[in-house]
């Protein structure tokens, strides 16, 4: 069980992280969100001891831990890309102390896990940049940490490498580890954590499994309508006004309604347009994702900034 | 501790090996520049051609001294003497083809032996010599003195006309105080009898004149009597000091970079002290060190047979040396900020101490003052040592000595480094 509670780092003038807290139990994936910026690698870099926090303390298991219970897959590719990657493995083992039969099996442990058994003997700068990632985490497993810190494993990884990296974050799960996986792709985060913190210019955001965050959302399901003639006015505030409407605003010419139920909502929303003259050239309907949650908490989109 | 000890030890190590680049650049260059230096300097592989000094002799008096002369100077080993006319002979001193031109004027033989006995009316030689090579003129006109006394003092008293007319001169007593003249007219017949002895007992040699009274034989001093000093010996530790030196720089400058790098924190992430990280690149960087000077003398011995005299004292030094190199490393990564700048200083500061150190030139050529500096320069203590053990006959007591230094320097560059490295969280 790891608990990291209002951890603050400042580097000068800059207010690196301003007060971040979060946990993650065993067997569970906990997401570190944010845009890039927003103090996720200061964070990682407190709890896994690399940096000194100005306030706040991390505690594992109630104490405060020993290098030995944290295993860190760092951003920056931590590598000897001169050596083999089972020399890098035997390395990184021993660092921890592990010696003789004990390090033959993590390192063949680890390797099998990640899928590179068959070419460990490969020098890692002859790797592609998805096996190097995921030498990278496996560096991280071998002297069998409780708590592990990912910070951003899939950074430049090709889809196939990526299901593979995902399936072996799934495998530590299910052996009771407990996880900080830290990502500005939000399509990942919402598909393997159990519990977001989502993270910007150093202060959470929100905090909360993926349904929870979604619930903060005035509207689950955004329903983008094509009118035959979108210049015709539209009274926005009556449509607004009615049962099952969160939001009603016109974009481009493009009516944007959101939501709850689309089952319960959207009829009533058709029946208002027909009866106020308008007809539906097209029709089309999104889930709210994570994107929207940050839009909608920092005013700003995730991506591309 | 001891397990990520030995592990780092042996990443570096493997490293080291993978890099071939680095491997070349750290054995194959200084070979290569030792042996150049050791070519350059090596005076018994010239000595019979190139460091001869050139000599060029005008005769002009063409009398038998002057041929005598210059038979003389011809068979003198340290010159180079060729006949030249007095026009060709300044041309070719200005061009810096010949060290100097002497010139044997016209009537110089008659004259330099009515001088021998009077202190007057002496005929000038002649010395052109070029201006930037005073030391070997001066060694030239100790040559021709020499030579210049026993040819004018054999004809002037072996040769029947030149003893007569001496003896005329002296009688008619010209130009000459009475009380000098009878001794001389005394001497001058003694010689003539001499003479008239030796003619009639053929195979003896005649009265002779002077000869130089003593002869010189040249022997090297070195760590015993027949071992050969040999220039590749002293190129070799020059360089090998110089290179691993570049060594340590480059290790310390490795860890600068690493620090830019995830593997920083991958490392501090593991439950590694400082000491153990330094102490494991210090051991690798010394061993590598070591095995660098080992196999540079290796070579020396086979190729140039570099023959190393004390071979106890030349591991303690060497041992003692790579440890310096490893920990002045250490004191690089410790204290310096990017990798660039460090790069720079580092080098800087190893080219001063290893010139200062006599690593490109010997110690004794520089100025008293500059010798007396050195001896406080680790690098210096590295060369003296290397030279010592392999030549000048150290023993393992006096090769302890340079070795003491050296080690207690590394420790204090391993504490500084301890001390000023920027290891826990930052
Ligand atoms: N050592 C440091 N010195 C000064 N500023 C730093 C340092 N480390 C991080 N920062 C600053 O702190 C802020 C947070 O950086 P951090 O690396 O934690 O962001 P991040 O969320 O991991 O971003 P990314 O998604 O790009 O990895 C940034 O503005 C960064 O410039
Ligand atoms: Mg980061």
């Amino acid at each position: 069980m790891l608990e990291a509670s209002h951890l603050k780092k400042s580097f000068g003038e800059l207010k690196a992280v301003e007060d971040v807290s979060i946990s993650a139990g065993p067997g569970e994936i906990v997401g570190l969100l944010g845009p890039n910026g927003a103090g996720k690698t200061t964070t990682v870099s407190m709890i896994a001891g690399l940096t000194v926090p100005d306030a706040g303390e991390v505690l594992v298991n109630g104490a405060p831990p020993r290098k030995q219970q944290i295993g860190l897959a760092p951003q920056d590719l931590a590598l000897y890309e001169e050596l083999p990657a089972r020399e890098n493995l035997r390395l990184f083992g021993a660092l921890y102390g592990l010696g003789g039969r004990a390090l033959d099996e993590a390192v063949k442990g680890a390797l099998e896990l990640v899928g590179l058994a068959g070419r460990a003997g490969g020098r890692v700068s002859h790797y592609s940049g998805g096996m190097k990632r995921r030498l990278n985490l496996a560096a991280a497993l071998l002297h069998d940490p409780q708590v592990l810190l990912l910070d951003e494993p899939t950074v430049g990884v090709d889809p196939q490498s990526r299901n593979a990296i995902f399936e072996n974050l799934l495998a530590l799960k299910a052996r009771g580890k407990s996880l900080i996986y830290t990502t500005h792709y939000m399509e990942e985060a919402e598909r393997l954590c159990d519990r977001l913190t989502i993270v910007d210019q150093g202060k959470v955001m929100a905090s909360g499994a993926p349904d929870e965050l979604y619930r903060l959302l005035p509207a689950a399901n955004l329903v983008s309508i094509d009118l035959e003639t979108p210049e015709r006015p539209l009274d926005l505030g009556e449509l607004s006004g009615k049962e099952g409407v969160r939001t009603a605003e016109r974009v481009n010419g493009v009516l944007k309604v959101g939501v709850t139920d689309l089952a319960r909502d959207v009829p009533g929303v058709l029946g208002w347009l027909t009866a106020h003259g308008h007809s539906c050239r097209h029709i089309a309907s999104e889930r709210a994702s994570l994107e929207s949650v940050f839009l909608m908490l920092t005013g700003r989109s995730l991506r591309d900034q | 501790m001891m397990t990520a000890f030995f592990a780092l030890i042996r990443k570096d190590i493997l490293i080291f090996l993978n890099d071939r680049k680095a491997v070349i650049m750290t054995i194959g260059v200084p070979i290569i520049i030792a042996s150049f230096f050791g070519y350059i300097f090596d005076s018994t592989e010239h000595s019979d051609q190139q460091s001869r000094i050139p000599v060029l002799l005008v005769d002009e008096d063409a009398s038998a001294v002057s041929r005598a002369i210059a038979a003389k100077l011809g068979k003198e080993k340290a010159l180079d003497m060729r006949p030249e006319t007095l026009a060709n002979a300044r041309e070719a001193v200005r061009k810096g083809k010949a060290a100097a031109a002497l010139c044997i004027p016209r009537g110089f033989g008659a004259l330099a032996a009515r001088a021998l006995f009077r202190n007057e009316d002496k005929p000038e030689i002649a010395v052109y010599q070029d201006p930037t090579r005073g030391a070997e003129t001066g060694m030239v006109k100790g040559i021709v003195t020499g030579a210049v006394m026993e040819a004018v003092s054999q004809a002037a008293m072996t040769d029947a006309g030149s003893v007569e007319q001496a003896l005329r001169d002296a009688e008619s007593g010209r130009d000459m105080p009475s009380d000098v003249r009878g001794p001389l007219v005394e001497l001058l017949k003694g010689v003539r009898k001499l003479n008239a002895i030796a003619a009639a007992r053929p195979g003896q040699p005649a009265a002779g004149g002077f000869s130089v009274p003593f002869t010189m034989r040249d022997e090297m001093v070195t760590a015993r009597n027949g071992a050969v000093y040999n220039s590749y010996a002293h190129s070799f530790a020059g360089m090998a000091v110089q290179f691993l030196l570049f060594f340590g720089i480059d290790t310390g400058i490795a860890m600068l970079y690493m620090r830019q790098r995830g593997l920083w924190s991958r490392l501090r992430a593991a439950p590694l002290g400082r000491g153990t990280l330094l102490a494991s690149r210090a051991a690798s960087a010394a061993l590598i060190s070591f095995v660098i000077l080992c196999v540079m003398f290796g070579f020396a011995r086979l190729v140039f047979h570099v023959k190393i005299e004390n071979v106890e004292g030349f591991l303690v030094v060497s041992a003692a040396f790579s440890l310096l190199t490893a920990t002045f490393g250490l004191l690089i990564a410790a204290v310096g900020n990017t990798p660039e700048a460090s790069r720079g200083i580092a080098i800087l500061a190893a080219l001063l101490a290893v010139m200062l150190g006599g690593a490109w030139v010997p110690t004794f050529i520089f100025p008293r003052a500059v010798q007396q500096v050195t001896q406080f320069i680790p690098t210096r203590w590295a060369v003296d040592g290397l030279d010592g053990v392999i030549w000048r006959g150290y023993g393992l007591g006096a090769a302890l000595t340079p070795a003491a230094g050296l080690t207690l320097c590394a420790a204090l560059f391993g504490l500084l480094a301890v001390w000023r490295f920027r290891w826990n969280a930052e």
